[in-house]
């Protein structure tokens, strides 16, 4: 208990963290509440307000088939929460299970689990990604597994790094002396010290993964119309580009704002985790 | 160096039989198969006539044999034809890299010659004024979707302003242009590409020389210098900014990857025929010689960029050397 109030005093030290926490958290709000908060349907066709610039009646515009812009993007923010969740939680169990084994028994599972982390890193990722969603359909449910399965990596590593240095430690040899199986050791003692990298890998990767798929939903290769999300609405700003310039604006900078607040809160984690530089201020 | 060169040469043949073995792993998952995409629109075609083209293919075959066939020719750096237009896939590409690749030069060499002051200053006055302000552009940096930030420019430049071309990479009448018009007409075309593939990377650089030169600034080395009465900037640019550009050099060869990868969707915002375009084409019609052929050569390029990055860390580092 103690530990997490230093940490949660250490993170509040960072002012534009707390920001992207406070962000963070009211656009959760925002995208649960969406059927409660949203001014108009999102998929409700207008035929006389076609195109129409931001005014009273549609806070930021509609789109080509008179569609709210302000509904669509509020409702589009489900789309990036579930994929930015779904996704990066697949990721971290790949990654943590592979990572765990490699780093604790070592030899050679371990070499081999690294040579194929290796050959994944190689592909150009957002190539295999856009490869494996054509040939699969195009569908929320692809691009959140995509994702995770392309995404693995790096937790793989980082948990691996902390099994390396943990295994080597006293209370290991003395859960070993009492007769503890490897499964237990693993999942009871040793994972749970080794998690504090795997979160702030998560916190990016949630920014990362959000913008991953607002760029497939653009091409056309994620969630399909007339379900809004961030990236399809872009594709329309896109079409209408010289004529509403604001189809372009809004969905991008729900985009950046979202992002960023992820990205911030990592940073944030990160420096309140890492006891290195706890050291580092006592000096 | 010799010794370790041939050593990291052939750990990477296991890498490569992984990446052939993946890629076609990852392409023969596909419900459905090329004969069918390509024949679904004209009802007229008769089962026989599909089993033809299968055969035609090599799709009849069982998988072992396939990948079996694919990788025997791939040795050979035959990657087979495409199922669009029966062009060479090894053509194909060919023809899209210097365009990619010149972008792509071009957005590093700016990425370089911005980046690495913007890190070493924000490093050397950590804290300041300047170490905030460019802290956030950063952060906004790495937030941006280029996607996004492409339309907006070309909004402004394209639309609003009418003064910079928003697609392809020449204009129509360029044949009838003198070769300084062609010139500016090619420029004009690669200000907005060029610039917007430069933006992400600034931001990932700079920070990265930023952590690079704190690290080297906080070295015993750096106080003996400064012990010693050697002007400031003596000590920044003798003594750390060399040692703290080792590591940046082998983002260099790291970068590979987004090299070859990153120009996806902008590329098909501008029209910009590059890999990147023809990879998302080529997924679009389920191309699979050409996505094969893509695939593992980004790959492997990878792979070698990751080669290049160590040597080049070894030849820069002393240290590194001593070792092997």
């Amino acid at each position: 208990m103690r530990l997490l109030w230093v940490i949660g005093k250490r993170f509040t030290r960072n002012k534009l963290s707390v920001i992207g926490a406070i962000v963070v958290f009211t656009l959760i709000t925002i995208s649960l509440l969406a059927p409660v908060i949203a001014p108009y349907d999102p998929t409700s066709i207008d035929v006389y307000n076609v195109l129409s610039p931001p005014d009273k009646a549609h806070i930021l515009g509609t789109d080509e088939l008179g569609r709210d812009l302000l509904s669509r993007i509020i409702w589009g923010s489900r789309v990036s929460l579930k994929v930015g969740f779904v996704a990066v939680g697949i990721a971290i169990m790949i990654g943590i299970i592979l990572g765990s084994i490699a780093g604790f028994y070592g030899g050679r599972v371990d070499a081999i689990l690294m040579r194929f982390v290796d050959i994944m890193l190689a592909f150009p990722t957002f190539f295999l990604i856009l490869a494996v969603i054509a040939i699969l359909e195009p569908n929320i449910f692809t691009i959140m597994a995509v994702i995770g399965v392309t995404g693995w990596m790096d937790v793989a590593r980082l948990v691996r790094a902390e099994f390396l240095t943990l295994k080597e430690r006293d209370f290991v040899d003395a859960a070993r002396a009492l007769g503890m199986r490897n499964k237990r050791l693993i999942v009871r003692h040793i994972l749970p010290n080794a998690l504090s990298p795997v979160f702030v890998a998560a916190t990016f990767g949630v920014a990362g993964a959000i913008l991953t798929e607002s760029g497939l939903s653009f091409l056309g290769l994620g969630v399909q119309p007339p379900d809004p999300s961030w990236g399809n609405i872009l594709t329309a700003g896109k079409d209408n580009i010289e004529i509403a310039w604001w189809l372009s604006l809004y969905p991008g900078l729900a985009i950046l704002i979202t992002v960023l607040s992820y990205n911030l809160v990592g940073e944030g984690l990160r420096d309140a985790l890492d006891p290195r530089l706890w050291a580092v201020e006592e000096e | 160096m010799f010794s370790y060169l041939t050593k990291r040469l052939l750990l990477m043949i296991p890498l490569i039989f992984g990446i052939t073995l993946i890629t076609f792993t990852v392409i023969h998952l596909a419900p459905g198969n090329p004969v069918e995409v390509q024949t679904e629109m004209s009802l007229k075609v008769t089962a026989q006539a599909k089993e033809n083209l299968k055969k035609l293919y090599g799709l009849d075959k069982p998988l072992h044999v396939q990948y079996l066939n694919w990788i025997t020719r791939f040795v050979k750096l035959d990657f087979g034809k495409s199922f669009v237009d029966g062009r060479k896939v090894l053509d194909k590409i060919a023809e899209r890299i210097p365009i990619t690749l010149t972008i792509n030069i071009l957005s590093m060499l700016i990425i370089f010659a911005i980046a690495i002051p913007i890190g070493i200053l924000s490093a050397t006055k950590q804290y300041s004024l300047f170490d905030k302000l460019s802290t956030v552009f950063v952060f906004v940096g790495f937030s941006t979707p280029t996607f996004w930030l492409a339309l907006l420019l070309m909004i402004l430049f394209g639309v609003n302003m009418g003064i910079l071309p928003i697609s392809g990479i020449q204009s129509i009448d360029v044949s009838e242009m003198g070769p300084f018009d062609r010139l500016l007409d090619w420029i004009s075309h690669l200000i907005l590409p060029v610039g917007i593939s430069a933006f992400g990377g600034i931001a990932g650089l700079s920070r990265y020389s930023r952590s690079s030169m704190l690290e080297v600034i906080r070295q015993d080395y750096i106080k003996t210098a400064r012990a010693k009465g050697l002007k400031e900037s003596k000590v920044i640019f003798r003594h750390a900014f060399r040692n703290a550009l080792m590591p940046i050099v082998t983002i260099l060869g790291l970068s590979v990857p987004g090299l070859i990868g990153g120009g996806v969707i902008f590329e098909t915002i501008f029209a910009i025929p590059g890999m990147g375009q023809l990879f998302y084409a080529s997924t679009m019609a389920r191309d699979y010689p050409t996505i094969m052929g893509i695939l593992v050569i980004g790959a492997i390029l990878t792979l070698f960029g990751n080669l290049i990055a160590d040597i080049s860390y070894a030849l820069v580092d002393p240290r590194v050397r001593a070792k092997k």
